[in-house]
């Protein structure tokens, strides 16, 4: 059996997974990156050959992929994370047409063709508002941590009127709802209405066809999908077993897999 | 006549300001307090201290004006005036030769061409992004854990700044934590942040026209760093003064003295000069 790894170097998370041949995942790790990208990427490694039971030697290619992949000095390849994304989820959702992927700081919208190649893209990178910091922060401003907000918001009735103008204006909004009497479960609702509404944006300037799928670490936040689902008026697929937070370092794997491949295949004919 | 006092009270987003000032337009007394969530206290609290300052009572003043982003809520105000107003007419008044003002704030930054009687001619603000203003130094002063007011001095001892490449405020945390990781000076990432503030003003200064004489106002006015950087920026030297931080509080007493001489007596009306 040969094992790939992919190492997908976020902005907010790093995220690493060992595969095999058929993309069935071994083992996968993932936590802050912190500011270092070099040393998350070490310790994504140390971390997912430790969870696989595996050493350095059993592992024939690594991938990097995501913000910080060219920070990883003991990659073999980097491949950008929309083309890691649009693999993983034509892999294991080979309908989907549509991918969004709504991380910590980025916001990605990617059209795939059938083959799961990557037609059209568009990305915010420069405002925190389209991005799950946006979401973070509003919780942040509330005495809530990241890790509160699925369950804050999955029964909210009423979200609070947020704008998605700027993530630092919302936090005089989120005030004033306080002061209001709305609650941190409405305003966080309000909040991930705001970022979904963003998002559909975004999607929107690639042309979509369906089917749709989220990806990324919004895909934690159940609320999210459903938000987007009624604005977009589709399904949103998210997949199983958190495929979306995964994605990244998945697709890198599986791609390694198929460098692997033709690596192999070019050697067999040049011996030949 | 018995001497006529009036008051300007600038609730900002960040912080509240206020003055007492007489109808010579002498500052008697001043207060500056953070806001915090409470915006009619944050205005009251203001107002007394100023008060206090200057040793008079709040029956002796005439007439009152609130101003700022809170300025409905100065509930003992008589009237209320936008901060654009107030800013242009308090330049002009700590500087005559004003033509263009610069504001900046904890939450905002405007541009106002201004005329000779402090009379806003035009003016351009962000308000839909926070880049650019004082929050963007709040940011850095929480990453860095350095108090604002250290900051200017630090950044001007920088002999090789960075050069920022994130434009929003929230991203511009970890990318300053970021070049620390890679081992870059304190000094020199704090230069890089002023320079992408001061770049931000510039372009919205831009809009509205960038002549001389420019008057620089508003709570980051007292960083040092912002002011040498913006008179590189735009080869012009940068009025600054120990009141710009007061002068949407100055520009609203000064306002508030119009309708105190007004109301006190018909024919003084036309006499103010600012």
């Amino acid at each position: 059996m040969t094992l790939t790894i992919g190492i997908d170097v976020g902005s907010s998370y790093t995220k690493a997974a060992v595969a095999d041949e058929d993309g069935v995942v071994a083992a996968r790790v993932s936590f802050p990156t912190g500011y270092n990208f070099t040393s998350a990427a070490q310790s994504a490694l140390e971390q997912v050959l430790e969870a696989a039971g595996i050493g350095r030697d059993d592992v024939r290619y690594i991938a990097a992929t995501g913000f910080g992949r060219y920070m990883v000095p003991f990659r073999d390849l980097a491949i950008t994370e929309l083309t890691c994304h649009a693999w993983a989820i034509h892999t294991k959702l080979p309908t989907v047409r549509t991918v969004l992927d709504v991380g910590g700081q980025t916001a990605k919208a990617i059209r795939l063709d059938e083959t799961g190649r990557v037609k059209a893209f568009r990305l915010n990178d420069k405002c925190a508002a389209g991005s799950g910091a946006f979401l973070e922060k509003t919780v942040r401003y509330m005495g809530y941590e990241a890790i509160d907000i699925p369950h804050l918001t999955n029964d909210a009735g009423d979200p609070a009127d947020v704008s998605s103008v700027c993530t630092v204006f919302a936090e005089s909004e989120v005030i004033n709802h306080l002061a209001g009497g709305r609650s941190a479960e409405d305003i966080c609702a309000g909040a991930v209405v705001a970022l979904a509404g963003r998002a559909g944006q975004l999607v929107k300037r690639v042309k979509p066809e369906s089917e749709y799928a989220l990806s990324g670490g919004l895909t934690r936040v159940p609320r999210m999908q459903r938000e987007l689902e009624e604005l977009l008026g589709c399904e949103i697929h998210v997949g199983d077993d958190e495929l979306g937070v995964y994605a990244g370092a998945l697709g890198a794997a599986m791609l390694a897999h198929r460098r692997l491949r033709k690596l192999e295949a070019a050697a067999a004919t040049t011996s030949v | 006549m018995s001497e006529i006092l009036v008051g300007g009270v600038d609730v900002g987003s960040t912080q509240t300001k206020a003055v007492v000032m007489n109808s010579d337009l002498e500052i008697l007394g001043r207060a500056l307090i953070d806001t915090g969530v409470q915006l009619t206290a944050a205005a009251e609290e203001s107002f007394a201290l100023a008060l206090k300052d200057a040793g008079r009572e709040r029956s002796e003043v005439a007439f009152v004006i609130g101003t700022g982003y809170g300025r409905y809520r100065v509930e003992f105000g008589d009237a209320q005036v936008t901060e654009i107003s107030c800013h242009a007419r308090g330049a002009v008044f700590l500087f005559p030769k004003t033509t263009s003002v610069l504001d900046v704030g904890g939450q905002d930054t405007k541009a106002i061409r201004v005329g000779d009687q402090g009379q806003v001619l035009d003016f351009c603000m962000n308000d839909k992004c926070s880049a650019g203003t004082g929050r963007f130094l709040g940011a850095a002063s929480q990453a860095l854990e350095i108090p604002l007011g250290e900051l200017g001095p630090l950044a001007l001892t920088a002999k090789n700044p960075v050069r920022m490449t994130t434009t929003c405020t929230v991203f511009a945390e970890s990318e300053i934590l970021g070049w620390l990781a890679l081992g870059r000076k304190t000094e020199d990432v704090l230069m890089g942040v002023h320079e992408a503030i001061a770049s931000r003003s510039i372009s919205l200064l831009r809009r509205t026209g960038i002549e001389p004489e420019i008057t620089f106002t508003g709570g980051v006015s007292r960083n040092t760093a912002m002011v040498s950087m913006l008179e590189k920026m735009t080869e012009t030297p940068i009025n600054v003064s120990e009141e710009s931080h007061y002068c949407g509080a100055i520009g609203a007493a000064i306002y508030a003295l119009d309708h105190a001489l007004a109301e006190t007596s018909a024919t003084a009306s036309g006499g103010i000069t600012p």
